[in-house]
């Protein structure tokens, strides 16, 4: 290996944790934010790098097959957010919302939180894995407390609560396989490593390994937001700044599951362990059911995202919970699409808020007559989330309804009827704020535009045309997730 | 550990118990303080519990973790919070959701329960390591149903940090577990600095009490 191979995965943790450090010291906050998208933009290009240069797993850190997409997809939502965030926060300063010694602590946490997630996504180590989902849980609570309102203090301290007995119950999973290992592989590094644990897996006390994934179901679950310990995902959405909203739901998720997927593995090489498969299944319809209907009573525009999203994880856990080549291969895609549609709607969802002056649905509307690019914008996002052609969502919605109907096509009625309920829920709320008498805020929006419409050109294409390099090697994942 | 087995393993006991029986202490204090001492007592206890693994393992770098839960949650989160409840006037009594014996009582089922799911699945494994983990989570469940019938913000403070102790039980006593147990007691401090620096003095600023209760009523408008 030389040098700039070795370094890749080192840049993608040490230039957000740099960042971090440098922007707790910066005054200014307008010159941090521009900072923030350059730190971010690196951060993605060493990302970009590991395609062509892939380093060999260490001890510590990893980039295979399956994680060297989640980090590319990480950094690149990382760095539009922070392009977003840089023309959404003149607004909060504006308004007083946010002081600038607040922006200063709110860049150094957006890094910190990049740094956390891209440390459980590289790491080859179990318990560094579960470090890197503590010390995100840890700085999106303190980014979706900092509005200091009551909501938003209250907001903060459920997700505290909530993530940190998640985080311990990850972690008492994490000790036991641990456990599990040592008997048959001795003690040391080794036994906490994905690259060593895949390959003796079989080996290991059965009964053992199956307690040990049930508690980092429910632990990392919570954290995934599935149904029901999800309590904390609306609320902390709803209260937080945007940006982060954008990040909690098109990555931290993504992350969480990711960590649930990698123990999965190892039992699927075990013979004699449990099939997780029912179990992620149970708990990805009823996220999906609960929170379709939940939609329907939604008076907040980011709550309505929020339940979205429980019920976008739900269908990606249900699918990875069917298995199978065409399942994992569809679950995927529908990772990546709901992180680059739903970080879209809340960028667009962002600027609606702050034109309008409110977050209450019933106080927005008409937005096609006042904001005809933003109107535009969040159409094509919400159709999108929605599940409708051609974009990437339908795609990947299709593909797990099929593979559905193929295999158990019982369980294909209720995803279904998830599906079609959530439909319903946002094209109603859809045509209350685009359409119908202006309400609210008229001022012209300063935005940057390019971050919303690039994630949906993205959306889009996929849902049009999926290169075919791309379609093999998750053709080549969905193998190895079994 | 083989000429002490026997010493070895009962000396472990002895301290696991021990933790066990002061998390069913904290279950049933009423008053702030006496809360915030249990668990002083919680965290030396589990500094002792380290400590022999450390002795009986000959791995010297649990002494660290010993000390550390020791010095900083033995000693200097006990302080800190007791200067907290003096300087917010909350030293009243903790409020309870559910009363002291159901409470006992759900704590003994959780106990059995962890025996009873941990030792069966674990029969090929060292006896010591087995009963330890059964002890470590019924140490957790019991933290939990700590935070889950206390209303006080830093009453569940403190059942999430014995959490944190009853997972670096679990830790140290599977032989040989590399980095978690020092990555583990960084993050209680990162916890700590977490709750003291924003949570507490927000909440203070907002509602002039502690009792999250209050913070229901914040719900308006959510929808």
């Amino acid at each position: 290996m030389n040098g700039l191979e070795a370094d890749a995965p080192g840049a993608i943790l040490l230039i957000p944790l740099a960042a971090a450090l440098v922007f707790a010291l910066l005054p200014g906050y307008r010159l941090t934010a521009r900072l923030n998208v350059l730190a971010s933009l690196l951060t993605l290009a060493a990302a970009a790098s590991l395609f062509w240069a892939r380093p060999t797993p260490g001890p510590y850190l990893l980039v295979d097959d399956f994680n060297i997409y989640l980090i590319v997809l990480n950094t690149f939502v990382g760095f539009t957010t922070s392009a977003f965030s840089a023309s959404y926060i003149d607004h909060e300063v504006e308004i007083g919302r946010l002081t600038p010694a607040y922006l200063r602590f709110y860049h150094a946490m957006f890094q910190g939180m990049m740094f956390a997630m891209n440390l459980a996504l590289l790491s080859n180590n179990i318990g560094l894995m579960w470090v890197g989902v503590e010390a995100a849980t840890l700085s999106t609570v303190l980014m979706v407390g900092i509005y200091r309102t009551p909501e938003a203090l209250e907001a903060a301290w459920k997700y505290f609560i909530l993530g940190s007995v998640g985080i311990a119950l990850a972690m008492f999973g994490t000790i036991l396989i641990y456990f599990a290992a040592q008997s048959v592989m001795g003690e040391g590094l080794q036994a906490m490593a994905w690259t060593s644990l895949v390959d003796r897996a079989s080996e290991f006390d059965a009964p053992l390994l199956n307690l040990a994934f049930v508690f980092l179901l429910i632990g990392y679950g919570t954290k995934v937001g599935l149904a029901p310990l999800h309590a904390w995902l609306p609320d902390a959405h709803a209260e937080g700044p945007t940006p982060i909203s954008a990040v909690l739901s098109g990555l931290l998720l993504n992350v969480a599951l990711y960590a649930v997927l990698r123990f999965k593995m190892l039992l699927a090489a075990n013979a004699g362990a449990l099939a997780p498969g029912p179990l992620m299944i149970t708990m990805g319809l009823s996220s999906l059911l609960f929170a379709a209907i939940m939609l329907y009573r939604r008076r907040d525009i980011k709550r309505l995202f929020a339940y979205s999203s429980i019920e976008h994880m739900g269908i990606i856990t249900f699918a990875f919970g069917m298995g199978g080549p065409l399942a994992n291969f569809a679950a995927l895609l529908h990772m990546t699409m709901h992180s680059l549609s739903k970080s879209a709607i809340f960028y667009s969802v962002g600027h609606i808020a702050q034109i309008k002056g409110t977050q209450r649905l019933d106080e927005m509307g008409g937005l096609s007559v006042t904001h005809p690019v933003l109107a535009l914008g969040f159409t094509i996002g919400v159709l999108a989330i929605a599940g409708m052609p051609p974009f990437g969502i339908f795609m990947s919605e299709f593909l797990v309804v099929s593979s559905t109907f193929s295999r158990q096509p019982w369980l294909a009625l209720p995803l279904v009827i998830g599906l079609l309920i959530a439909l319903g829920a946002l094209v109603l709320r859809l045509q209350g704020i685009v359409f119908g008498e202006p309400k609210g805020g008229i001022a012209p929006a300063k935005a940057s535009y390019l971050p919303l419409f690039g994630h949906l050109a993205l959306v889009a294409a996929a849902g049009i045309y999926l290169p075919g390099p791309l379609v093999a090697w998750f053709q080549h994942v969905a193998k190895l997730l079994g | 550990m083989p000429v002490m087995h026997g010493l070895a393993f009962d000396v472990a006991h002895l301290f696991a118990g021990g933790m066990l029986l002061v998390s069913f202490v904290l279950l049933y204090q009423r008053r702030m303080f006496a809360v915030l001492n249990s668990f002083a007592l919680h965290a030396i206890v589990l500094a002792l519990a380290v400590a022999w693994q450390a002795f009986v393992q000959d791995a010297p770098h649990l002494y660290i973790t010993a000390a550390i839960a020791l010095l900083f949650k033995g000693i200097i989160i006990p302080l800190a919070l007791h200067r907290i409840v003096v300087k917010l006037e909350i030293h009243r009594e903790v409020e309870t959701v559910i009363g002291v014996g159901s409470t006992m009582l759900g704590g003994i089922g959780l106990v059995a329960l962890s025996i009873l799911v941990v030792l069966p699945i674990t029969a090929s494994s060292a006896a010591f390591a087995r009963e330890d983990l059964a002890l470590a989570l019924s140490i957790v469940l019991l933290g939990l149903l700590m935070m889950i019938t206390r209303r006080n913000a830093i009453t569940q403070v403190v059942g999430f940090m014995s959490i944190e102790n009853g997972l670096i039980l679990a830790a140290t006593g599977v032989k040989g577990m590399p980095l978690v147990v020092e990555i583990s007691v960084a993050f209680s401090i990162l916890i700590a600095f977490v709750v003291f620096g924003v949570f507490f003095f927000r909440i203070r600023e907002r509602f002039d009490t502690l009792d999250i209760h209050y913070l229901g009523t914040f719900r308006g408008g959510q929808g």
